[in-house]
């Protein structure tokens, strides 16, 4: 009885959950006149595959697709590399205010963006990277609170044994981080690599109060560009954002085992 | 080491003195250029009448007095922001409970069910804007064709100010995963001997969740708490293009008014006293919740964990 309850309860959230996408995705594929039937189609008779690419050549896609990319390559290289070391430091060194700064990382996850938003345009005004992508790519060189924690926690994991053992063959610091842990740590790599791709990839925020201009634009602010140029062209603005979510959802796939294990070891590890 | 000539050991000591902080130098400096600095700047500029180009000139409290006494907008928008959380905050919460406590049952396809779950949360704000402003469509929308099967008249959703608000809520919770996977995390760490002892001694489901789940996933709850909090200040993007803060500004979010001071009126000064009001109320009412937490959350692993991080 409880079972069948919950599987039926189950059942009925994920269609909640699912009937979003699919209603967009067979959107993208109605021909105009099934697009304002009423009452609603739920497959189109004919599927209009061609809607993706007339909608990617509506606005220059090709230009924001480079812009996306680029800006999620370079930032997640440098999340990596900056949050692991800085992991790194927190938890394999005793040092003087090491737990303070600490608390003081954990602490910054709090202060809302909003307040940071406007002295960063001015900062970014100043140095010149207005409409350019360096104020999305940089500040990954630089290592984020969320991140580091969650590599902190992971190498605290490893035994210091290992450590040890290479010191006493001579290995040095840096040495150690880059050919023992790292590779060590892969998973939690991935989880974080998962993390910041998505965040980047699906900001908005940062691109429309950084660009101006279109050659600079990123995909989400060319699918938002659509609201204003194309009121009623809800076929293309279902194409770009069918497109738009595929990465994410393909990366969330293949990443998901290490996702969940990452949500439990830092939740379950103090 | 000791075979080292002295001064090299020295030298050496130095270094291994300074090797943590050029591991952490990262963080450090990103705090005081991304972080710090502007928290500083904005303070500053929050005393200052300051547009982008031109002269500033300093006001004193004057933009604090201006939008405390004198914008309705402020009020307005602070009101908007709070009717918000006080649906999204309980809501974003309960339901993700809810999912975690179906998810945690031993079900076939518990996978499939967390990752379709989790699916709305992995994409962008943009996306699921537009994904609902179709589906909240006055005339084609799906949703009012749904309610019209059930024989309810739906409204116009994003066009009504008394439903426009609820939409924007509706259409938040889609994204409810993270919290959801939190809350199973939580509840996967529960010894499963205390739910057997309490079947055995017949306590009723209802009981077990009462007394077992709930005191000890208190301290997840708490986390859930001040994220969903903060979460509901920094509403945006999904005003923003979904109603554009309409109609008759039934959605402008506290966090849409210090953008439009901001980056449509150029009003620099006035917007940062603005976030930082909206710091100091997220501070507080994050106080509020750890204050209070003392109260209702049960710290069963503190002991536990303080002897792992020794050990």
């Amino acid at each position: 009885m409880v079972r069948t309850l919950t599987y039926g309860a189950l059942i009925f959230l994920s269609a909640l959950f699912i009937m979003p996408f699919y209603w967009t995705l067979i959107t993208a594929i109605k021909s105009v006149p099934e697009l304002y039937q009423y009452p609603p189609v739920f497959w189109p008779s004919e599927a209009q595959w061609e809607n993706f690419i007339i909608a990617w050549f509506k606005q220059p896609f090709d230009v924001y697709l480079k812009n996306s990319v680029i800006v999620v390559v370079l930032s997640t290289f440098g999340q990596l590399l900056s949050s692991s070391l800085v992991a790194f430091g927190f938890a394999r060194f005793q040092f003087k205010g090491r737990d303070a700064i600490f608390i003081l990382l954990l602490s910054t996850m709090m202060i809302p963006w909003d307040v940071k938003m406007i002295p960063l345009y001015m900062e970014f005004n100043m140095l010149g990277w207005i409409n350019t992508l360096k104020p999305l790519i940089v500040p990954a060189y630089f290592a984020d609170a969320f991140f580091v924690f969650l590599l902190r926690q992971y190498i605290m994991n490893v035994p210091i044994e290992i450590d040890e053992a290479a010191r006493m063959d001579g290995a040095n610091s840096w040495q150690i981080y880059w050919r023992i842990h790292l590779p060590l740590m892969m998973p939690a790599l991935v989880l974080v690599g998962t993390f910041h791709f998505m965040n980047a990839w699906n900001d908005y925020l940062g691109p429309l109060i950084y660009l101006n201009d279109q050659s600079k634009y990123t995909l989400t602010l060319g699918l938002s560009m659509f609201k204003g140029l194309h009121e009623t062209d809800i076929t293309s603005i279902a194409a770009i954002t069918v497109i738009l979510c595929i990465p994410p959802l393909i990366l969330f796939f293949f990443a998901q085992r290490y996702i969940m294990d990452g949500a439990i070891g830092s939740s379950v590890k103090g | 080491m000791g075979t080292d000539p002295d001064s090299a050991v020295q030298r050496n000591r130095f270094f291994e003195k300074l090797t943590p902080y050029l591991f952490i130098s990262p963080w450090i400096l990103g705090f005081l250029f991304f972080t710090l600095g502007p928290l500083i700047f904005s303070l500053v500029m929050s005393f200052y009448d300051w547009p982008v180009v031109g002269e500033r000139t300093f006001v004193g409290v004057d933009n604090y007095r201006v939008m405390l006494t004198e914008d309705p907008l402020f009020w307005d928008s602070l009101w908007v922001t709070i009717k918000f959380g006080l649906f999204f905050v309980p809501f974003n919460i309960i339901l993700g409970l809810l999912l975690a406590v179906l998810l945690n049952q031993k079900v076939l396809g518990s996978g499939i069910f967390r990752t379709i779950f989790y699916l709305p949360s992995v994409i962008s704000g943009v996306a699921l804007v537009t994904i609902w402003a179709w589906i909240y469509s006055h005339e084609y929308g799906i949703l009012n064709f749904l309610l019209g099967l059930a024989g309810i008249e739906g409204p116009n959703w994003l066009g009504d100010p008394s439903w426009s608000l609820l939409a924007i809520v509706v259409a938040s919770l889609w994204g409810l995963g993270g919290t959801m996977l939190i809350l199973l995390t939580g509840l996967q760490s529960i010894p499963k001997e205390l739910y057997e002892a309490a079947k055995i001694s017949g306590v009723p489901a209802w009981a077990r969740l009462v007394f077992i789940t709930i005191p000890m996933l208190s301290p997840m709850l708490l986390f859930t708490f001040i994220t969903s909090i903060i979460a509901a200040f920094q509403q945006l993007t999904i005003a923003l293009l979904l109603t554009g803060g309409g109609p008759l500004e039934s959605t402008y979010f506290f966090a849409m008014y210090i953008y439009d001071n901001a980056f449509q009126y150029f009003e620099m000064g006035f917007a940062a006293a603005n976030s930082w009001v909206m710091f100091l109320i997220i501070l507080a009412l994050s106080m509020l919740v750890m204050k209070s937490s003392s109260a209702w959350v049960y710290y069963e692993g503190e002991m536990k964990n303080k002897e792992q991080a020794d050990g």
